[in-house]
């Protein structure tokens, strides 16, 4: 029997493994995105009481590797008292980490905008919370756009990191079935192509996004 | 924490230093010799380059790390664990490097190119005189970043057993039962690393806008 014949009868690893990893990568991000979403909101909301807290947490996350984050929460909890499983740390971590990466990107491209928009629609009658919600977030998420692409990649890059802390993805399936056939080189090649394959089609829907937004005239604000 | 405690995390925090230095010093330098070789557009090997970028910036730090360091034994290399923590890092990054030179190549004004080719330049000096210092400088700012990128993923060697500055406060709590304190001292150490990195990147965007002037 050939090393990839093993792979292809072990397969269901692979799958539980892949779906795990878009599992805890889906759910993450969408989490990261609404807390990117709130931080700008906090910042735009106008309390200056608010502003440094927020950016020196938003700047010592940027200094701080994933995986420490991943250990403060996963082992560094419990000293508080608070238990978290593997999975949920991991999805606790990803989702602050990458909240706060989005969130600077968001603050980035909104720094960009001319006032008169918002004075505008301050005299059209927006209070805050619905400016927000029809004119920048719009405006911010179609303009960040490859930027936002290149977070997803990363973030989908840094869910191999929770098998660290031993749970359950797609690097920890390839790395046990290499554990228990001595065939490294297939099974990683394989895991290899996986991720290969999402970020890829990430690229691909971003790109489309660039298409939706110059039908929609976003482009030439 | 006691006084063996502390040396544990600054031993650590030189694991992870060494290893990220290495490889950012490769990195660099493969990376210009990649973005140099892709300039010179040969058929096959440049489709072979796009390829092995795509997939070296798709690839996590630990699936990569994991792959070289079990499979290199197939292939009757015997690799040590900081050689192969070298060697998955130098990968990553000399991939994204590779990338930063190209913009920066592509940027290059053509004014200069064709005044130093007039002046009677072989491409090598002209390369070597003209174009090299110029272009470490307008890259340099991307260049920093990456390197901050790469201090950032390289707990990743911690999978093959490397006690790096996060791994070592494992080894840590497994004797004093706290893990808490020697986490947020190897947050401390990251962030004052990093904080570095950021500090140098700003000097050399400050520079690099100057020249760009």
């Amino acid at each position: 029997m050939s090393n990839w014949e093993i792979l292809w009868l072990e397969r269901a690893q692979f799958i539980d493994g892949f779906i795990s990893t878009l599992e805890i990568f889906g759910l993450s991000i969408s989490v990261a995105f609404v807390i990117g979403c709130g931080m700008l909101y906090m910042l735009e909301g106008a309390k200056p009481r608010l502003e440094v807290p927020l950016r020196i947490f938003v700047d010592s996350m940027r200094m701080l590797p994933f995986l420490i984050l991943v250990y403060l929460l996963y082992y560094g909890l419990p000293s508080f008292g608070i238990r978290l499983n593997a999975w949920w740390a991991g999805v606790g971590a990803l989702a602050v980490y990458h909240g706060c990466y989005f969130a600077e990107i968001f603050r980035g491209v909104r720094q960009t905008f001319s006032p008169g928009q918002v004075e505008a629609a301050r005299a059209c009658g927006f209070n805050t919370g619905k400016m927000f919600l029809r004119l920048i977030l719009p405006q911010i998420i179609m303009r960040a756009r490859p930027l936002i692409g290149n977070q997803l990649i990363y973030a989908l890059k840094d869910t191999a990191f929770l098998v660290i802390i031993t749970v359950r993805e797609l690097t920890a399936a390839a790395n046990s079935l290499s554990g228990t056939y001595f065939i490294p080189t297939e099974a990683f090649v394989v895991v290899i192509g996986c991720y290969w394959l999402v970020s890829m089609s990430m690229e691909l829907i971003i790109k489309q996004c660039g298409r939706f937004s110059a039908k929609r005239g976003f482009d030439n604000v | 924490m006691n006084a063996s405690a502390w040396n544990m995390l600054l031993e650590g925090a030189w694991v992870t230093l060494w290893i990220s230095g290495v490889s950012i010093a490769l990195g660099v330098v493969a990376g210009l010799l990649v973005a140099l070789v892709r300039l010179a557009k040969i058929p096959i090997i440049d489709q072979l380059l796009v390829l092995y970028i795509s997939l070296a910036r798709a690839t996590p730090l630990v699936t990569l790390t994991l792959f070289i360091f079990l499979s290199a034994p197939n292939f009757g290399i015997q690799l040590d664990r900081s050689v192969a923590g070298i060697l998955a890092l130098t990968i990553n990054t000399t991939a994204f490097n590779a990338e930063i030179w190209r913009s920066a190549f592509g940027n290059f004004s053509r004014e200069q190119r064709e005044a130093a080719m007039a002046m009677g330049m072989t491409p090598w000096v002209m390369f070597r005189r003209i174009m090299f210092p110029q272009l470490t400088i307008t890259s340099l700012p991307g260049l920093v970043n990456e390197m901050s990128f790469l201090i950032k993923g390289s707990p990743a060697i911690a999978v093959i057993g490397i006690v790096d500055l996060t791994r070592v406060t494992n080894r840590i709590s497994a004797v004093t039962y706290e893990p808490l304190p020697p986490i947020l001292v190897a947050c401390v150490l990251y962030m004052a690393i990093i904080g570095c990195l950021v500090w140098l990147q700003r000097v050399a965007e400050r520079r690099a806008n100057r020249l760009a002037e």
